[in-house]
């Protein structure tokens, strides 16, 4: 049976927008982002929004629903009372370009700056024997569906946009993470460089990206700390500090 | 305003597993190359690709080799393949697996530690390479951060991370242009700004994917919606075969909101058996003669296969992918579906609930997530949804260049001929490699061969007015609501199970849909207006949609991805038929050619008695082509 639900959508662009409320019929079983794209196929043919796979996989409809960032199409409607309203934003960590779609290009240049894998020279193509133990470290790294909802809520770039420059975030420590814990990559002084190019030091593990990580990915237990320990100049760090008094803790 | 315009050697539009691995290919040859996304980088349908990519390394069953890849992928398909494809296919779809691992990649690994593959549907040994059930994904990041790779060395080399090769993200291609017979570049809109952009190139690889969107249950993302069909038609390519679409037998049916959505095939492959709502496990009833001594035609012998696979013929849960469809559909009309219009497949009953959550995970998440339904405890409601075209764009095997239009290329799910009527799970990620790399390959030969072509201004003026037109009309028609109204003719009339009459409603309602959509206004401005973009959409669905129907009007008999109730079997005259579709600037027509036939090396690789069944007695005489 359709009901009603209150929707209220964020509209504008760079100079200017506002929320817009709106009431929309909604089905047993629906998403978030089955709603947006009711209302746009019914009242506003030009609402900007994003996305592609609608099956959590693909990781383009991320936006702020009450708030909190999350994928639209794995945010089912019936979680919320039915008398609440739904208010959708777009990712407050970047630029809007226009409704529910931010310039996420921050990311994809952040992610030109990790230096790449590099393959052993004298290993040929089919030759390379892994245990699946050890490449299974760096595949729950490789589940990221670059979302980007980590970096947008993380607090070191959330409202403060002067860190950018030189803070990589969550998604490029996962992925320096997964090339240094990558059984053949042969580049040398990975974790070194994360904190000294990639301002892992920045990070005080709080563990939001770990929060709203949709593919569960324990970007702070499982990345950012293990890192941190052992990066080899630990001496600034007083993130690692404090990650170590909470490992003693645990021991005692 | 000034228009953008851009010069490059190669112009790759697509950013799939094809024009990844196209792009990595020309950039290594040394040339320049444009990679255009509608989407984000990164995003490709190819992510949704679960199972894996069919490769024979024989890592867990040695008795494999390509011949059998080859044999398997011809039998799959009904022997409408193209001969050709299917061989370089199942001949070097290994190296590319391994060459992916030399980029980083990370395939679940033996216990020899070597990469671990599984079984399939129509493959006759364990043979995709697979990560959980998120290949698509490793491959899409593996040649997105290889590309990266190449541009920081570029970076390092020139001082310029874009120097040799550049992203296009979120920008639409509306046509691809022609000067002097050959092609010159190509024209679009970023979708971000609505401004036009010109790109200058003597060479074009269509990597587009699919048409799915032009149906309504479909596992395909927004982006299917046929562009690189469309563009290549009417740039005066061909399309070979667009009767032949793949309704993957397991979408999920409930919640309605994800009807469609796939359920990978991995799920029958790691042990998932199908049951109707009378708990009877149905797929033994439809096992075709053609398959017999292949598939287990009792319970005992398909549950002893997963443990011991010499001695024992396969459960029928695992025949290719139209059978499966096809029977799924024949129980739900028959009222033996569920309550929501699909049939069981249940894996929680056959493995421990750990071992589905590691070797399933997405799937669990899935189903979990949007259906609240734990697979590890319940069975899952699962129906046919339209998953993949077998037709498309006619190309040269060896260097994918589409056959009569200089410069151009494609590959991928865009490019026919490789599949025949029906693909295999498992054979379209190694497709991509191994055809991406050939359209690569093909196209910096062309290029040093071909110096630039400089398009015309005349040429760019009749590309942005045809961008401009549905800004300039007002009151006209709703594009939205076109869409709907093409996906239910289609589902309804030219679906899984087609007849003449139906047919031919088709073709005259989505011509009456045609001359309307003339009249599509756009509300709004350009920026990012997904009013505006579906404008352009739709345009290519109806071309593809018209294709799709007039061929399957015309192949009377049944084969693969194309089931016409009037003409219930396989003909193999028909066999002998490829059906080709142009465009004249006004309508699709259809003439027929004949299907390239095996030479003798290949015929060879087959029992007789086997040949027998699909082809006529004067091609069996004959006994393959030289």
């Amino acid at each position: 049976m359709a009901r009603k639900v209150n929707l209220r959508i964020w509209r504008g662009d760079a100079t200017d927008g506002g929320l817009k409320d709106v009431q929309v019929d909604v089905n047993d079983g629906e998403v978030v982002l089955d709603v947006i794209h009711r209302v746009q196929a019914t009242q506003m043919g030009d609402l900007a929004v994003r996305w592609n796979c609608k099956a959590g996989k693909c990781g383009s409809c991320s936006m702020e629903i009450n708030g909190k960032p999350r994928l639209a199409c794995m945010t089912q409607v019936a979680s919320f009372a039915e008398d609440e309203t739904i208010t959708v934003t777009p990712l407050r960590a970047f630029p809007v370009i226009k409704d529910l779609v931010t310039d996420v290009s921050f990311n994809y240049k952040k992610a030109m700056e990790i230096p790449a894998y590099e393959h052993p020279k004298e290993l040929a193509p089919g030759e390379a024997r892994m245990e699946q133990i050890d490449v299974e470290r760096s595949q729950e790294f490789r589940k990221c569906i670059e979302c980007f909802l980590c970096q947008d809520v993380c607090h070191v770039v959330r409202d403060h946009e002067e860190n950018k420059k030189s803070f990589a975030g969550p998604r490029f420590f996962i992925r320096i993470a997964e090339l240094d814990m990558h059984p053949l990559d042969t580049l040398k002084n990975r974790k070194r460089k994360a904190q000294e190019e990639h301002g892992l030091g920045m990070c005080n593990i709080t563990k939001c990206c770990t929060e709203v990580c949709p593919e569960h990915i324990r970007i702070t237990d499982n990345a950012i700390i293990p890192m941190k320990e052992r990066v080899v100049d630990i001496k600034y760090d007083p993130a690692r500090m404090f990650a170590g008094l909470l490992k003693r803790e645990k021991r005692n | 305003m000034t228009l953008e315009k851009h010069k490059y050697d190669v112009l790759v539009i697509g950013a799939g597993g094809a024009g990844l691995r196209a792009a990595v290919e020309a950039r290594e040859s040394g040339l320049s190359v444009a990679i255009i996304c509608k989407s984000l980088f990164g995003k490709a349908h190819t992510v949704m690709a679960e199972g894996g990519a069919a490769a024979s390394m024989g890592n867990v069953n040695d008795n494999d080799n390509w011949m059998v890849h080859f044999r398997d992928t011809m039998r799959g398909g009904k022997f409408l393949n193209h001969y050709r494809m299917a061989e370089l296919h199942a001949k070097e779809a290994p190296d590319r697996i391994w060459e992916l691992e030399t980029w980083g990649a990370l395939f679940d690994r033996t216990s020899e530690g070597k990469i671990s593959q599984r079984n399939f549907g129509g493959h006759e040994y364990p043979r995709l390479a697979h990560v959980g059930d998120r290949t698509g994904l490793e491959l899409i990041r593996t040649m997105q951060q290889k590309i990266v790779q190449l541009q920081q060395a570029d970076g390092r080399e020139f001082g310029d991370l874009e120097s040799r090769i550049k992203v296009f993200a979120e920008c639409t291609i509306t046509e691809i242009l022609r000067e002097n017979g050959k092609i010159a570049g190509a024209y679009g809109y970023w979708r971000e700004s609505g401004e036009e952009i010109l790109f200058e190139a003597p060479a074009v690889i269509i990597a587009t994917g699919g048409v799915g969107k032009t149906f309504k249950i479909t596992s395909n993302s927004w982006e299917g919606t046929g562009d690189g069909h469309a563009l290549a038609l009417k740039a005066g390519a061909n399309l070979v075969d667009m009767e032949f679409l793949q309704f993957h037998p397991t979408g999920m049916v409930w919640p309605p909101s994800v009807r469609g959505i796939l359920v990978t095939e991995s799920v029958r492959g790691e042990g998932g058996i199908l049951t109707n709502n009378q708990g009877e496990r149905f797929m033994f009833k439809y096992i075709p003669d053609v398959f017999k001594d292949k598939y287990a035609d009792n319970e005992a012998e398909a549950d002893r296969w997963y443990l011991d696979q010499d001695n024992n013929r396969r459960p029928p849960e695992l025949l290719p992918r139209d059978e499966v469809a096809r029977a799924i559909n024949t129980e739900v009309k028959a009222g033996r579906g569920t309550e929501h219009g699909g049939v069981f497949l249940d894996v929680s009953k056959r493995i421990p609930a750990e071992v589905i959550k590691k070797r399933l995970p997405s799937m669990w998440h899935q189903f979990y997530e949007l259906a609240g339904v734990d697979i590890t405890k319940e069975a899952m409601e699962v129906g046919p949804t339209c998953h993949y075209v077998m037709g498309g764009v006619e190309v040269d095997p060896d260097s994918a260049a589409a056959i009569g239009v200089p410069g151009l290329f494609a590959a991928g799910e865009v490019a026919g001929g490789m599949h025949g009527s029906n693909r295999l799970g498992g054979n379209s990620l190694t497709d991509l490699l191994v055809f991406g790399r050939r359209a690569g390959a093909g196209a910096a030969e062309y290029v040093k061969s071909n110096g630039a072509n400089p398009v015309s201004e005349a040429t760019i003026k009749t590309a942005a007015d045809r961008i401009e037109a549905p800004f300039s009309r007002e009151g006209g028609e709703n594009s939205y609501s076109l869409h709907a109204e093409l996906q239910e003719i289609t589902q309804n009339l030219v679906g899984i199970i087609r007849t003449r009459a139906e047919i031919e409603e088709a073709i005259v309602k989505i011509a009456e849909i045609r001359a309307r959509s003339k009249n599509v206004a756009v509300a709004g401005g350009r920026k990012f207006n997904p009013g505006f973009h579906l404008a352009f959409d739709l345009d290519n669905m109806l071309l593809v949609a018209e294709s799709t129907a007039k061929s399957a009007l015309l192949r009377e008999e049944s084969r693969g991805g194309h089931t016409r109730e009037d003409f219930p079997g396989m003909n193999s005259t028909w066999r002998q038929i490829n059906q080709i579709a142009s465009f004249d600037g006004n309508q699709v027509n259809i003439k027929s050619q004949p299907l390239p036939a095996m030479p003798k090396e290949l015929f060879d690789l087959f029992d007789v008695h086997e040949l027998e069944k699909y082809m006529t007695p004067a091609e069996i005489a004959k006994g393959g082509s030289n």
